[in-house]
């Protein structure tokens, strides 16, 4: 197995099909000019002295060439996180080096190439590769080959880099895409960065199913929602926080007006109920999907379809209505389990942590082996639970887990009320230090602009709606969360700044 | 032919077909296509394809037998049709499922 043999099919069923187009540079490129772009470039890989490909850039048209250059060569694929600081991508670096680098000319400036890297512009690698031929395919199908190495947010500390072979990514990609199952008309609008591990799987499910991507390398809601009508985009991808700010835009108005969007589908983090009712409410001939996945399962592994959505914001049944806020079930060839502390199996409305098995799941990072049980299970530290009819529901990180007083509270559930209330915007709840309780509950809030409210009448309003453990014993009014670019939160500069207050 | 393992790609010995393995029983296992058996780089006895394999094979389609132990992918297509033991494989219907990427 390869990624390389998704592209070769794609350029043999549709060549001529434009596959990418870079929306800021006006752009594109069809799927056999990709495949053969891929094959000059892997050549020019194969000859270096690199052991990994580094992409040090927003997205792009070189972005899907340098991904199947390496599988075609041989070589991991490593696209790092562009908005780190120097010395955050220096340490990343030092770990895959020799490496081959690629990125933005602004940003690689500095990095002179010397110390075991070949540094080269966005052009400079783009450029020949597209003006080369493809040699003949010659691309090893071993499928334990590490296809890409992609470093985790590191929300709590040091970045692990996760080890996709090809074996995991073209698994997910037959267990999840019919091949050539777009028309011609379908377009992709791709915002996610390519070190996300959702970037990859956008590029490869859209090359599997023939689509044409239209990429967005710095996301705005504006210039998101400008695209979509432009481009006229069938299908799109977006974080939470993404789809918040997209709604926020559009407060006032009637509908999105995106006669061509068929399907948005949204995943990486906690998709706050107000936000997505408001959003079916803006694009009511839009399917919904909602996606839960990680890096360590080569992105999607349960899904809400459209027809849950709708069943669910449809029913009296507050089983079923409850389900618009799950991640839904599982993929074919994908299990879940919900296991205790102890590593037993839970049964329905249990709660406990999450464990995932199927063939796209990886759970090893480098230099640290897998976390792969020998059933093949693999632990999440997401904590959840299943319903009776099996839809999976995420109470956040395991690790996030408040404990006051030996009880078990999830933060998502106190941020979920709090952001019901109509001065609220987002909300973030932490457990800190506590001597009486172990932990106590408190937080930060974000207020809608031009609203008012008091500390004392959201205390209330938590009171009003849950059981008084879970009123945040102290809240602060600040004037934005910080998340990283990928939508998640970041807890621990939360928990930070709330212990020192 | 050998046992075959996931991920092996295999071509057909008489015509275009290429297929990649994606499930497949243990052990010895006969799988031909246009009614000749398949080999790793296409080499084989040459000859045509068989009236009784002349089917053909389809870009990205899945196949399976009647026991759905076995599985290939066509990754590109040809003249001959595939068969395990003899026994025609049978297309496989393709899911349906909510874009999520």
């Amino acid at each position: 197995m390869n990624v390389m043999m998704l592209l070769e099919m794609a350029a043999s069923g549709f060549g001529d099909r434009v596959a990418f187009v870079d929306a800021q540079a006006g752009a594109s490129i069809t799927y056999q000019e990709l495949y053969d772009a891929a094959g000059a470039a892997a050549q020019t890989l194969a000859a270096s002295d690199a052991e990994r490909f580094v992409m040090l850039d927003v997205t792009n048209l070189s972005i899907p060439v340098a991904l199947f250059a390496c599988g075609w060569a041989g070589v991991p694929y490593v696209p790092i996180n562009y908005r780190l600081t120097d010395p955050e991508i220096d340490a990343l670096i030092d770990r895959v080096k020799p490496a081959y680098l690629v990125g933005d000319p602004d940003r690689i400036g500095r990095w002179t190439g010397s110390d075991g890297v070949e540094v080269h512009g966005r052009d400079a690698f783009l450029g020949p590769a597209r003006a080369g031929d493809a040699p003949e395919p010659a691309w090893s199908m071993d499928a334990e080959e590490t296809a890409a190495l992609l470093f985790t947010s590191g929300t709590t500390g040091t970045p692990k880099a996760a080890v996709l072979r090809h074996k995991h990514l073209v698994s997910y990609i037959l267990g999840s895409v019919e091949f050539m199952g777009a028309d011609e008309a379908e377009t992709s609008l791709v915002c996610v960065p390519p070190y996300h591990v959702a970037g990859i799987a956008a590029v490869l499910s859209s090359v599997y199913s023939g689509r044409r991507v239209v990429q967005l390398a710095n996301f705005t809601p504006e210039t998101w929602i400008d695209l979509v009508r432009a481009e006229k985009v069938t299908t799109a991808f977006v974080v939470p926080t993404m789809l918040h700010r997209i709604v926020d835009v559009l407060e006032g108005e009637s509908s999105a007006n995106v006669p061509h969007l068929e399907s948005l589908s949204f995943g990486g983090g906690k998709m706050p109920l107000p936000v997505i009712e408001r959003a079916m409410e803006l694009f009511p001939d839009t399917d919904f999907t909602n996606a839960y996945g990680l890096t360590e399962t080569s992105s999607t592994v349960t899904v809400l379809g459209p027809d849950e959505h709708r069943a669910a914001a449809a029913s009296d049944d507050p089983v079923v209505k409850h389900r618009l806020v799950s991640v839904g079930v599982p993929l074919p060839g994908i299990e879940i389990e919900i296991r205790d502390d102890d590593g037993n199996v839970r049964g329905a409305e249990e709660h406990g942590e999450v464990y995932v098995r199927g063939e796209q799941v990886s759970g090893e990072y480098e230099g640290r082996g897998s976390l792969v049980d020998e059933n093949g299970w693999f632990p999440t530290r997401d904590a959840g639970y299943l319903d009776e009819g099996g839809f999976l529901f995420l109470e956040g990180r395991a690790d996030d887990i408040i404990v006051r007083g030996g009880e078990n509270m999830s933060p998502g559930e106190i941020e979920d009320v709090l952001i019901e209330h109509e001065a609220v915007f987002d909300a973030a709840i932490v457990g800190v230090p506590d001597k009486e309780w172990g932990e106590a509950v408190v937080g930060a809030v974000v207020l809608e602009p031009g609203a008012e409210t008091e500390v004392e009448t959201l205390q209330a309003w938590v009171k009003d709606h849950m059981r008084s453990s879970r009123v945040p014993e102290r809240l602060e009014f600040w004037n934005e969360l910080p998340y990283t670019e990928t939508g998640k939160l970041l807890r621990r500069i939360v928990k930070g700044r709330l212990a020192d207050g | 032919m050998a046992g075959l393992a996931a991920g092996k790609r295999l071509k057909s010995t008489v015509c275009n077909t290429e297929i990649m393995v994606i499930a497949a029983p243990g052990g010895e296992v006969d799988l031909t296509c246009g009614g000749a058996p398949m080999s790793a780089d296409g080499a084989g006895n040459g000859g045509n394809v068989a009236a009784d394999f002349a089917g053909g094979t389809t870009l990205g389609k899945r196949y399976t037998n009647e026991e759905g132990n076995l599985e290939v992918l066509c990754v590109k297509p040809g003249d001959g049709s595939l068969a395990l033991g003899g026994v025609a494989l049978k297309l496989k219907d393709a899911k349906k499922l909510p874009k999520t990427d």
